[in-house]
């Protein structure tokens, strides 16, 4: 019992940050009805850029601690969403009128540019991600261990989702990303400027992409240029689980790949751990293509 | 002329269907492009609101050239449209809709006098205004592509086919309601419509076009009794 309780609160905040990960995808996909395979290495990047601003914090606020761990993530989150607008404006904008799978290998090309470009440029080997959130335990007996760590990023994963769903559902901003969404024409004769709103989104899943980078490096401490391939697959198969468009889904897709993920991981063995997610992303697109919660979406014309 | 068109041309892929279509607005007036399916009426309004992109001539606004502007540009210099087949966002609500018909405007008190102005209007949409746009019937969505076209306080309003689709007694009062907006508020309309029998009764001038040229033009009053016309679209033997 004391197990799965353990291996439960593993599995949220695991899938916590996939499920903002998964955000990424999903907004992206809701307007412009593509999946930004570079995604994942937008996450990589982030903690990246966490790695190299941590030591600017020893003479800034003394080390570590919490100004500095928020420091850290937000350059990190304010480095990825400038790349994040910059990706879609030299990549993904030029070919806004072709086909959609000439997008979708463009942005494959942007994944493995940013991946290998990584090795280039940061190595290959692996690097010690520092501790940012102290991590003493707030309950270790033989009943239960619960660290600081799982708490702090459960509760910044929810408080970003909440920001999100304010920001997309109570402003200005976020009414007009869902009127994109919708329809394009008929947002523009609005006077929405439509480049504006999808270099916003991408920002916004770029940030979160970074902000899940900084709690992920807390949970494993080693990153490298290849780190963004697997969450961000896993992240991916969250966003279609619920049905890929829908950010509610998007979070509950998440939760479930983590948990799913951390279960098969203790309860059968570590070898299934990455098999699970691709195993449902297989069962899905076979039996409910528009996903579990998700309705058929009739191809727009 | 607030609006000059010259020789606009629009095509889509190899089907021409604006072939150098020359009309004028006045400041004030109600004008009406009446015609068959197929006419060229719709293609032509979407080129001047900039979302279908005019293959060859010119559209002024003001005298200057708005033929190569983006869509949300040609909102701010004041034209807007309520589209054919009235796009609401089926996704937001009634409420959210308006909110993105004043998407440019920041003068919140402003926004919320015309919201009241659209509601006595229409009060049928006061009732609805929580509801998503998707739930609203035909005729509760042709008020509110409507009213969300007025909130961005257009002094130019186009407005696609607004009778299509809904109820013939609804189709007097939307009628009555754009004459209303042009005397109340001073908007000049251009309005598409293929009930030309309606259109012709509200506007004071009329360009008939077809297979994608105005084939005559002239005084709303003066097209009404024109035999030809009478017999092509008003029905008359």
């Amino acid at each position: 019992m004391s197990e799965l309780l353990q291996q439960i609160i593993n599995g949220v905040s695991m899938g916590s940050i996939y499920a903002l990960i998964a955000l990424g995808y999903t907004m992206v996909y809701g307007i412009l009805r593509f999946i930004n395979f570079a995604h994942g290495d937008v996450f990589m990047i982030g903690a990246f850029v966490g790695f190299f601003v941590a030591p600017l914090m020893v003479p800034l606020v003394g080390g570590s601690g919490l100004a500095a761990a928020v420091i850290i993530m937000l350059v990190s989150m304010a480095a990825c969403a400038l790349l994040g607008v910059t990706i879609e404006k030299l990549a993904y904008r030029p070919l806004r009128s072709r086909p959609k799978l000439t997008v979708l290998i463009t942005a494959i090309g942007v994944s493995l540019f940013l991946e290998y470009g990584g090795q280039l440029v940061f190595g290959p080997d692996p690097k010690p991600f520092p501790a940012l959130i102290p991590s003493t335990m707030i309950v270790n007996s033989s009943f239960l261990v619960l660290s600081s760590n799982s708490l702090v990023v459960i509760g910044t994963a929810l408080g970003l989702m909440l920001l999100l769903r304010y920001i997309v559902f109570h402003t200005r901003m976020g009414t007009a990303m869902r009127a994109v969404s919708f329809d394009h024409r008929a947002a523009s004769l609005m006077g929405i400027n439509i480049d504006s709103v999808i270099s916003f989104t991408f920002a916004l899943g770029s940030a979160l992409a970074a902000a899940a980078a900084i709690l992920y490096g807390s949970i494993y401490p080693s990153i490298n240029p290849l780190m963004g391939l697997f969450p961000g697959l896993k992240a991916f198969v969250a966003a279609v689980l619920g049905g890929i468009g829908n950010l509610y889904v998007a979070v509950i897709g998440g939760l479930i790949i983590g948990l799913l993920e951390t279960l098969v991981t203790g309860y059968i063995s570590p070898i299934y751990r990455d098999a699970i997610s691709f195993a449902v992303l297989i069962l899905i697109l076979l039996f409910r293509p528009s996903g579990i919660l998700g309705r058929h979406e009739a191809e727009k014309v | 002329m607030m609006l000059e068109i010259d020789n606009l041309q629009v095509s889509y892929g190899a089907v021409r269907a604006v072939k150098g279509i020359t009309l004028a607005v006045d400041q004030g007036q109600i004008v009406t492009l009446i015609g068959a399916n197929g006419a060229g009426k719709s293609s032509t309004l979407r080129a001047i609101s900039g979302i279908t992109k005019a293959s060859g001539g010119h559209i002024r606004f003001d005298g200057r050239d708005i033929t190569a502007l983006p869509a949300h540009a040609i909102v701010a210099l004041g034209i807007s449209q309520a589209p054919e087949g009235r796009m609401i966002f089926a996704n937001l609500t009634a409420r959210e809709n308006l909110a993105m018909g004043a998407y440019l405007r920041r003068d919140a008190a402003e926004i919320d006098k015309d919201i009241d102005y659209v509601f006595a209007m229409f009060p049928k949409l006061k009732e609805r205004i929580d509801q998503p746009g998707g739930k609203l019937s035909g005729g509760e969505q042709q008020m509110l592509a409507i009213a969300r076209a007025l909130l961005a306080r257009p002094r130019l309003l186009l407005l696609d086919e607004p009778s299509l689709g809904i109820a013939p007694i609804l189709v007097r009062t939307i009628f009555e309601k754009i004459v209303e907006i042009n005397r109340e508020l001073g908007t000049t309309i251009l309005l598409v419509e293929q009930n030309a029998r309606m259109a012709l009764s509200v506007a004071q001038y009329a360009y008939v076009l077809e297979t994608g040229t105005v084939r005559l033009h002239g005084p709303a009053a003066e097209i009404a009794v024109n035999d030809d016309i009478r017999r092509a679209y008003l029905g008359e033997h």
